[in-house]
């Protein structure tokens, strides 16, 4: 046997589980989903499934409920992307200082991202029940005591402050990665022009992390408009109260495996993919360059030394 | 920070810092504490160390089969993480290291595949397992979940990275492809096969969309899955819940607690949690 044909043996037996795994669990599901999108499917009649084509795309367009599910999860989307990348950012320019127990610091802020997202939901739901700890705590400010999540105008902020408490940590490490890569000296040099830390912190640091608050953006976004876990706990799966924590994936859950109409629910499934690819691509775009890079300065200095 | 920043910056970096954690852990402590306390004092909001117990975790664990979901969450997540990770390596490294036709268009998918959101195969996987009556088996808890876009890209870039001359030299002592990949380049791989086996045990510990669809009985239930359930109780008995929550997320504390390093290694380069 030749060299050649002996690398394309050893190649394939090493590569064929996964290659195998990826066609039956997620190209193979993935091309049926659109198939799947022009049809009316119901998983109890299977035999009654017919074409019905951009049936499912005009019922989606013109469902009022689909509109309040997008509505919800955009403005979750908006207000949680911002709030979590800010303060990721000042928590890491914070913990990048040189103060005492830095890596205390770092293992308490990124606790709550290794924390299941039903734990975390259970733990907010009781913290902010009516007669719970948050209300007494927002009470001394003046706020007065809400049902936080029987509440429609306060179940989704709920859920955002939720969303935002369990992602900071990580974005936090994604910018901290970023600050040791900025050197010291440039700080010095402005230091010496007479920059105050404020200016310096505009001036440089934001400037020079502008690639990771690209990254942290962009994920975020693609988090956020996914987000279920969440929406289900907080609402014990229904999206109330009135629907103001039904997000689109909650939705799609709902209508294809509540109502069983798997058709409909690919359809919703088809419209999420074109949001996320986009910006996923969008993402790419921006950091081709960076990915072929070889392994940068921040690596060799260990994360968490 | 030194001598010379400003004393009021730093108050204000101390300030922030030890807010910042405050907010972070407090809902543990909260849950914690109210976890040891009686069902009828856990909604009071004082402090009373008199009569703290861990009895509700007891009785969790005798009359709710929180034992019997326990020990599902651990067989499908060590199942998914040794099987996952082991089949990634040995796909990243043939990715890397050996030229075999195809291997161009199977890296490109992969790529793609990173690309997608996971509720585009939700529907038909839930379908194809139906079908093949993978409902409420370990089986269908493990094996859709083996094959993870990012671990194999990882394990690619990983050993680009590595020098070759280690393996090269194997080859010229006449050592086979199994042998190099087993004795040379996976011991090499330490690092990189911690990170994702880290963040592969995390993502099956934590799932929870998937397995809600799959599992219905009772008696299969992952500890969120079950947790979950158990949460239509939570407004008669919030110690319950709450015992609840800190079983299911102290073994994840406790891995990342050990193994910070490789943690925060997986979530700078995957900006995923």
């Amino acid at each position: 046997m030749n060299k050649k044909t002996q690398e394309n043996i050893d190649g394939w037996i090493m590569v064929a589980p996964i290659v195998i795994l990826m066609l039956v669990f997620v190209i193979g599901p993935a091309i049926y989903s659109f198939i799947l999108s022009f049809q009316d499917y119901n998983m109890l009649k299977p035999d009654k499934s017919e074409w019905v084509w951009l049936g499912n795309y005009k019922e989606l367009i013109s469902d009022p409920n689909f509109y309040q599910a997008l509505y919800n999860t955009l403005k979750y989307s908006i207000i949680v992307v911002p709030v979590q990348t800010a303060i990721a950012l000042l928590l890491a320019t914070v913990a990048n200082q040189k103060i005492k127990g830095k890596t205390f610091f770092r293992v308490a802020y990124y606790i709550p991202a290794v924390t299941s997202a039903v734990a975390s939901a259970a733990m907010f739901m009781f913290l902010f029940n009516t007669n719970g700890i948050a209300n007494k705590f927002l009470g001394i400010f003046g706020f007065e005591a809400v049902s936080w999540f029987n509440d429609p105008t306060y179940a989704l902020p709920l859920a955002m402050i939720m969303a935002i408490w369990s992602t900071v940590g990580t974005q936090m490490l994604v910018f901290l990665a970023g600050l040791q890569d900025i050197p010291r000296e440039v700080y010095e040099a402005s230091a010496i022009d007479g920059a105050s830390s404020i200016r310096s912190f505009f001036s440089i640091t934001v400037p020079l992390l502008s690639e990771k608050t690209m990254f942290v953006v962009v994920v975020g976004m693609i988090g956020t408009l996914q987000m279920f876990d969440q929406a289900f706990i907080i609402s014990g799966g229904t999206g109330g109260p009135l629907g103001s924590t039904t997000t689109v994936v909650l939705y799609l859950y709902n209508k294809a495996f509540g109502e069983n109409r798997l058709g409909y629910g690919s359809a919703v499934a088809v419209g999420l993919f074109i949001v996320i690819f986009t910006l996923t691509v969008l993402q790419k775009s921006f950091f081709e360059e960076d990915e072929n890079k070889p392994k940068r300065l921040g690596k060799r200095r260990k994360l968490n030394g | 920070m030194d001598k010379s920043t400003p004393k009021f910056m730093k108050v204000i970096f101390y300030f922030t810092t030890i807010g910042y954690a405050c907010i972070a852990l407090f809902p543990f402590f909260w849950a914690f504490y109210t976890s040891l306390r009686p069902t009828k004092e856990a909604y009071k909001l004082n402090f009373d160390f008199s009569n703290l117990s861990f009895g509700t975790y007891i009785d969790l664990i005798v009359k709710n089969d929180i034992g019997k979901w326990y020990f599902n969450s651990f067989i499908i997540a060590i199942s998914v993480t040794i099987l996952g990770v082991v089949l990634s390596t040995m796909a990243g490294y043939a990715l890397a290291r050996i030229n075999f036709k195809g291997k161009n268009i199977i890296f490109m998918t992969i790529l793609g595949i990173m690309m997608i959101p996971g509720q585009i195969t939700m529907i038909p996987q839930y379908m194809l397992l139906n079908n093949l009556n993978f409902i409420n088996t370990y089986a269908g808890l493990i094996i859709p979940f083996l094959f993870n876009a990012f671990n194999v890209f990882m394990m690619r870039q990983f050993f680009l990275s590595f020098p070759i001359s280690l393996e090269e030299a194997a080859e010229i002592d006449g050592l086979s492809r199994r042998k190099i990949f087993f004795q040379i380049a996976l011991p090499l791989a330490k690092p990189a096969v911690t990170t994702i086996t880290i963040m592969t045990f995390m993502g099956s510990w934590n799932n929870f969309l998937m397995p809600n669809l799959l599992i219905t009985s009772r008696n299969m239930y992952t500890l969120p899955v079950g947790m979950a359930s158990l949460n239509s109780q939570y407004f008669s008995f919030p110690n319950q819940t709450m015992a609840g929550a800190m079983l299911l997320s102290i073994p994840m504390v406790i891995l990342f607690l050990i193994c910070q390093r490789y943690f925060i290694e997986g979530v700078t380069t995957s900006g995923i949690k």
